[in-house]
């Protein structure tokens, strides 16, 4: 079994960019896929005459249902409960974990399944169900496929981007069996016999399953409803069937009323799946008789970003990818060399608040951008990713030797006169500098791509021959 | 008019025939260029790799060397947004600090927020300076090549030029403009990502190039010498027999220069 564990102790982002940049396969499954949903999002935003105001009153609710946090949390605990809902507070991973674990095993059951969730991954739920003896079986599609590979997911939203049909096939036909009905003999890489194939599969397990376990998109705070937004109608059969329904949600998934559903239910689906509307909204508020529901309200770093006057902006974040799926560095490296479930630029900002910076890869996220700003252009709500991952760029560790020369650069920078002198220094010896191989860090440079030539004179001493000293 | 030249640390000490090209440039259409020598850098390195309190340093020797123009025009789109989108953000982060809740609270904006204030709407990249303040889209070049052209991604998604340096570009008599497939797509360069991230931004280079050489064209332009150095560095490596330059120096070029 995978999961966030296991990304513990990986090396740094560039180290792992490099293996993955090596990766043919793997580049050719990312290429094609970010191309088709960056176009499909493209075209279906450029629809919507009133796209900006819709983003702009995105920003605006998230950011006022942030402020106000406190209040709307117990909002959602007072409404959820008198629907006939259980409320847990988890502070952390830990906590969230142990709740969860404590309620499947309340119930005595030993399977539970599972809709899509980007929190549940976040804690290493599966993880931790597994220790107590407890099998977790993913239903969404692509989280199968990342399941019965015994790999990690590598997208917010497709997790499974980084495979294709047939390496699709061969998992199913090589681990079905594993974990319930097997593949059927013959099985083709025909997407719908690999469909239909899943089907079958899961099919079983909803029908047997006791327990489900699930996240949400939206956690509207005047009524305690919860919306789970899909395209398959997994996450629904797991939302109505099982007796027992746990949903952990993070904190900051609160939207004040109902009313501000209007305004992202048409941005998710476009930014994310690039459709006009996604085929399956399921929404509950507390329980039906005979069901029990349990709400996990996850904070698990949350209220920390939240004091964060720059970085509390990536509490905004809805997890459409948008972000990722015009990302150039993710569309080269994949999701998994982020070393963490919340890949692409949305997870460059997001992984070292939550995590803090004090491994090597999560303090190596806030650079892996060459800060082209394409991810803020397509956010829906507004995050600016580049302020952030600089923000947290100054906040972070830096390398003793880095430090030196960027102090030195601007001990020159900082007066004219010690520029000009530096540029003279670099002129007369312009002879010495190699095209081809730079010494030290300049290698990194030179590894692929030639030194332009130091010119014979630098500009402002060539307006000094010319014009004159105009200081 | 007082216009000033800011010609950008990398631009001074790397590249001078982009400045000569843009003094030669504003003074065939009637500008008087000054180049105040104080000037060093506006403190986009620091500020992106992480280093804020030397890129605030450098950003308030800017705002003291470049007050009172009434336009500064720079020849990089990436050093022009930095200080016309980055400055603000720069001086409302400083909101957060002691000294700046103090001075908020008494209804006041610190020095440097006000500085930001008055110089950075007047810097302009050079695109821009010569269609929205000059007016003009013909500024008189020849150049009878085949060119594509390259819109770097803060001159595109931060200062948002638009199509003003294509609009420019078609202008130019005898040159055969060549549309760039993927254009909007980073290059890769990204200041000191470039070498702290030095594989992924050679894959993006890869790509670019690959792009570049797809259009036949002779020379890649841009208005951007980092972003062409780095390109341009890749495309010399492969020995592609495409050349980079600058979009000043394509304008700058007459009949007269043949």
């Amino acid at each position: 079994m995978t999961g966030p564990g296991t990304f513990l102790g990986m090396p740094a982002f560039p180290e792992n960019a490099e293996e993955a940049l090596a990766d043919s396969q793997l580049r050719f499954n990312l290429r094609k896929a970010t191309h088709t949903i960056r176009g499909k999002r493209a075209s279906v935003v450029g629809e919507l005459p009133d796209w900006a105001e819709l983003r702009a009153s995105a920003k605006a609710v998230k950011d006022e249902t942030l402020r106000h946090l406190d209040r709307y949390l117990l909002q959602v605990e007072e409404a959820v409960t008198k629907a006939g809902g259980h409320v847990h507070w988890a502070a952390d991973a830990a906590e969230a974990n142990e709740i969860v674990t404590g309620l499947v095993r309340a119930t005595g059951q030993t399977e539970v399944v599972k809709v899509k969730s980007m929190a549940t991954q976040e804690i290493g739920l599966n993880e931790a169900l597994a220790e107590a003896g407890v099998t977790a079986y993913e239903t969404d599609l692509a989280e199968l496929i990342v399941q019965l590979g015994d790999d990690w997911p590598s997208h917010i939203l497709v997790p499974a981007i980084h495979r294709n049909r047939s390496e699709i096939r061969e998992i199913f036909r090589e681990h079905m069996a594993d974990w319930g009905r097997p593949a059927p003999e013959n099985l083709s890489d025909e997407p719908r016999a690999l469909a239909e194939a899943a089907r079958l599969h899961l099919r079983e397990r909803f029908m047997s399953t006791k327990v489900g376990v699930s996240g949400a998109n939206f956690l509207i705070a005047e009524t305690g409803t919860l919306v789970v937004l899909e395209s398959e109608g997994n996450g629904r059969m797991c939302l109505t069937l099982p007796e027992t329904l746990i949903s952990v949600v993070g904190i900051e998934k609160v939207l004040p009323t109902w009313r501000d559903l209007e305004v992202f239910l048409q941005l998710l689906p476009r930014s994310s799946t690039g459709e006009r509307m996604n085929p399956y909204t399921s929404m509950w508020t507390g329980a039906t008789e005979g069901q029990e529901f349990h709400l996990v309200l996850l904070d698990n770093g949350r209220t920390k970003v939240l004091a964060d006057e720059i970085g509390r902006q990536a509490l905004r974040c809805i997890r459409c990818s948008a972000c990722l799926n015009v990302c150039p560095v993710y569309e080269r490296v994949g999701g998994h060399s982020y070393g963490s479930v919340y890949p692409g630029p949305i997870g460059a900002i997001l992984t070292p608040q939550l995590r803090g910076t004090a491994s090597e890869l999560d303090a190596s996220l806030p650079y892996a951008s060459s800060l082209c700003g394409a991810c803020y252009d397509v956010c829906p709500v507004a995050i600016d990713i580049p302020e952030v991952l600089v923000h947290l760029r100054s906040t972070g560790p830096h390398a003793p030797a880095e430090r030196l020369g960027l102090k030195v650069a601007g001990w020159v920078l900082d007066r004219p006169v010690r520029l000009e002198r530096a540029q003279r220094l670099a002129t007369r010896f312009r002879g010495l500098v190699p095209k081809k191989r730079l010494p030290g860090p300049g290698a990194a440079w030179t590894d692929t791509r030639d030194v332009p030539p130091v010119p014979e004179e630098s500009f402002r001493d060539w307006w000094q021959r010319t014009e004159g000293d105009t200081r | 008019m007082r216009v000033a030249l800011f010609i950008t640390c990398v631009n001074d000490t790397l590249f001078p025939d982009t400045g000569k090209a843009v003094v030669t440039l504003l003074r065939r259409l009637g500008c008087e260029v000054e180049f105040p020598m104080a000037q060093t850098c506006c403190g986009q390195m620091h500020v992106n790799t992480g280093y804020r309190d030397e890129g605030v340093r450098l950003a308030r020797h800017f705002l003291d060397v470049f007050q009172g123009y009434d336009a500064v025009v720079a020849p990089s789109g990436s050093c022009a947004a930095m200080v016309r989108e980055q400055y603000p953000k720069l001086a409302a982060g400083m909101g957060a600090t002691r000294a700046g809740a103090f001075a908020s609270a008494h209804g006041g904006h610190s020095p440097f927020a006000e500085a930001v204030a008055e110089v950075a709407p007047k810097v302009y990249d050079l695109s821009e300076f010569l269609v929205d303040v000059l007016d003009r889209t013909d500024v008189g070049a020849y150049f009878p090549h085949r060119v594509t052209y390259h819109p770097t991604c803060h001159s595109l998604r931060g200062l948002r030029v638009g199509d003003r340096p294509t609009r420019l570009l078609q202008n130019v008599r005898g040159l055969e403009l060549t549309p760039l497939p993927g254009a909007e797509e980073c290059c890769g360069f990204g200041g000191t990502f470039s070498v702290k991230n030095a594989a992924v931004s050679a894959a993006m280079c890869s790509d670019k190039v690959g792009n570049i050489i797809s259009t036949g064209a002779e020379v890649l332009c841009a208005a951007d010498n980092s972003c062409l150095m780095h390109i341009g560095g890749t495309l010399g490596r492969q020995r592609s027999g495409v050349r980079v330059m600058h979009l000043a120096e394509i304008l700058a070029r007459t009949e007269a220069d043949r």
